[in-house]
């Protein structure tokens, strides 16, 4: 069983972001860059999974500019076998969105027939939170998404999903899209010697044109600003000064 | 075109969120439709019926919507979409996991947890953890929008909505639902409270937590939350997490104990209305948030503070 992992390159979770000064976007020149958290727990899943002898092979795709070959060495440190670069040129993070990605997705889809594909469940930079569901309704398959536990049996997927509530736990048939919540797994540090060897494992390129898939975005960036600051506020010395401040102050309680 | 808002309920009531997402859906102006899909949900239908400012209640009952599956739901939104120019949904984890479907398959984009409404095709919306606003302009026939239900009221009651029956869509049979473990508490929902008392770390365990935190929320009739760590940690469960990738809520009060306030997690409650913050490090971050921070060993303080309060 083929298993498919697009990861995405965003801003390291570290790092605050920051407005340009014209409004336009953000400023990601010469920040920290790293494979979108989600998107290692994804990896590592498919990795264990290929490590139990349930999956014959991991393919981690990137849809971006050239330097998302570097969250593709990455995956492949952490154990994919392979990677696929959707090469979309000069087209900004901004402009491509995720129905976009979504279809070229399912362009790659279409060509490895991979029995399933694990998403992250949302982005960290963007947050949009709809890539591996826009993927499963173009493929028509079925969709897990917010896993914290999946299981394999045959062709069978039993997934417990982190709902507003508390868990739901979903059965359904491959092919078919997992997208990972924070608990599902704890990704591996990727080892020197696994570096080294991601380096030399097979990486592919393709062009959003030789897929047929149309990139334009669909929503113009009008504006981007910064959201208004919290006043800073008081310290207070004990416990009393607090229940003081906030029944007469507040007026909260 | 008028505006076509999907409730999420549970056959008997509606859930609050859909209450701020039609308040958002209000502000484009047009006729509001809320959509009630689900199995023997006439009781949800008609509590729908009484949110003001609806028009019409669309309900589909049928077996197939029993434990509205993504699959199934936004099959049945999208044959109903050609007649409007919205399709909005209340971001929650039934929201977000339905909602980006019934785009693709409209081939329209999504546009994710909005906090306003500036005009029928342009929107703001949070990025990068809060830390910046894009306003953004859809060139879709159809506006997909999911509501970041902290950023709009709750829409009053006192409407009389009238409620027409619509015709299921087919039975995908792609996924069953085959058990649910929801958190039962007697407290209110995350989403919905005036007051919310969060733990982290701090805490230590999860016996700390219940037997601090506890007695506290119920004082002041809170919810009670948590920070990612507390959660991974196992001390709650997770539908306690506050934060960029768990509940984003703006509270009357939010009471932050044990919690250091890294960028995930305020990211999901620092649009709460006053902010209290109670740690042992004075350099936490949590404490540029806080309109009154208390630097203190929480063990002594919290007891304390629930005594006097
Ligand atoms: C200021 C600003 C505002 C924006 N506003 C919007 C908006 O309102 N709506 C909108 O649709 N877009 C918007 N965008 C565009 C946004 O950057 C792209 O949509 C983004 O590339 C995809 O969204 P996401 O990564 O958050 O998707 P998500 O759906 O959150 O991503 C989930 C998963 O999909 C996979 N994935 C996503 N992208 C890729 C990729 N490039 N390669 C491989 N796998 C991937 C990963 O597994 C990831 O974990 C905005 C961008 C900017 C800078
Ligand atoms: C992709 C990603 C997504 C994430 N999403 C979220 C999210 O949605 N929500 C979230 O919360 N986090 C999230 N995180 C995690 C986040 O980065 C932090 O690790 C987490 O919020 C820390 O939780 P904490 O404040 O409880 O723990 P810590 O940072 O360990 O802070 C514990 C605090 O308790 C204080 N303390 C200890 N003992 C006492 C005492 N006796 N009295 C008083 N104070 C005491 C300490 O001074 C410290 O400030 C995410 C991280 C990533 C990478």
């Amino acid at each position: 069983m083929k298993i498919l992992v697009p990861v995405k390159r965003v801003l390291d979770y570290n790092v605050k972001a920051r407005v340009k000064a014209d409004g336009s976007g953000m400023d990601l020149a010469n920040v920290k860059m790293a494979m979108n958290p989600f998107d290692e727990i994804a990896v590592e899943e498919a990795v264990r999974l290929k490590e139990a002898g349930i999956a014959t092979e991991v393919i981690a795709v990137s849809c971006g500019a050239a330097v998302c070959s570097e969250t593709l060495r990455a995956a492949m440190a952490i154990g994919a076998d392979r990677g696929i670069l959707v090469d979309c040129g000069e087209l900004s993070d901004a402009e491509l969105q995720p129905l976009a990605v979504a279809k070229l997705l399912k362009a790659v889809c279409d060509t490895e027939a991979p029995e399933l594909v694990i998403c992250g469940k949302q982005a960290i930079d963007d947050d949009a939170n709809q890539t591996g569901q826009m993927l499963a309704a173009l493929m028509g398959w079925p969709q897990a998404t917010f896993a914290s536990k999946l299981s394999l049996d045959g062709r069978l997927a039993t997934v417990t999903r982190e709902i507003d509530g508390g868990l739901e736990t979903l059965e359904m048939t491959l092919p078919a899209v997992v997208t990972t919540d924070l608990r599902l797994n704890e990704p591996r540090y990727a080892t020197l010697p696994n570096i080294m060897k991601a380096k030399k494992k097979p990486l592919d390129s393709v062009k959003p044109a030789e897929l047929g898939v149309d990139v334009a975005p669909r929503l113009a960036i009008l504006k981007v600003a910064e959201p208004s600051r919290r006043s800073a506020g008081v310290l207070v010395p004990d416990v009393a000064t607090l229940v003081d401040k906030l029944k007469n102050e507040a007026k909260v309680i | 075109m008028a505006v076509l808002v999907i409730a999420e309920h549970d056959n008997q009531s509606i859930k609050t969120a859909t209450l701020n997402a039609v308040t958002a859906a209000q502000v484009v102006g047009a006729d509001i439709h809320v959509l009630v899909a689900g199995n023997g949900c006439y009781a949800a239908a008609q509590a729908a019926a009484a949110i003001g400012g609806v028009a019409k209640v669309l309900v589909c009952d049928a077996a197939h919507y029993a434990t509205q599956t993504a699959e199934n739901v936004a099959e049945l939104v999208r044959a109903l979409a050609a007649d409007y120019g919205h399709v909005f949904a209340a971001a929650t984890s039934a929201g977000k996991n339905m909602l980006p479907r019934v785009a693709a398959q409209l081939d329209v984009a999504q546009i994710s947890d909005i906090v306003a409404v500036e005009s029928a095709d342009t929107f703001v919306r949070p990025i990068y953890a809060g830390n910046a606003l894009a306003t953004v302009k859809s060139t879709d026939r159809v506006k997909v929008v999911t509501v970041r239900t902290a950023a709009f009221d709750a829409a009053p009651l006192g409407g009389s909505a009238p409620i027409e029956a619509v015709p299921a869509a087919k039975d995908l049979g792609l996924t069953r639902v085959v058990g649910r473990e929801l958190t039962k508490s007697e407290r209110p929902e995350l989403g919905a409270a005036k007051i919310i008392v969060s733990g982290g770390r701090g805490l230590g365990n999860g016996e700390n937590y219940r037997t601090l935190l506890e007695p506290l929320a119920d004082k002041l009739g809170a919810a009670l939350g948590a920070s990612r760590a507390a959660v991974d940690a196992g001390f709650v469960p997770n539908d306690y997490q506050v934060g960029q990738t768990g509940k984003i809520v703006a509270p009357q009060v939010y009471i932050a104990i044990g919690i250091s306030g890294a960028i995930q997690h305020l990211a999901g409650m620092k649009d709460s209305r006053l902010i209290v913050a109670i740690n042992k490090d004075p350099e936490a971050p949590i404490f540029h948030v806080a309109d009154y921070g208390l630097v203190a060993d929480l063990f002594a303080v919290v007891p304390e503070l629930t005594a006097t309060i």
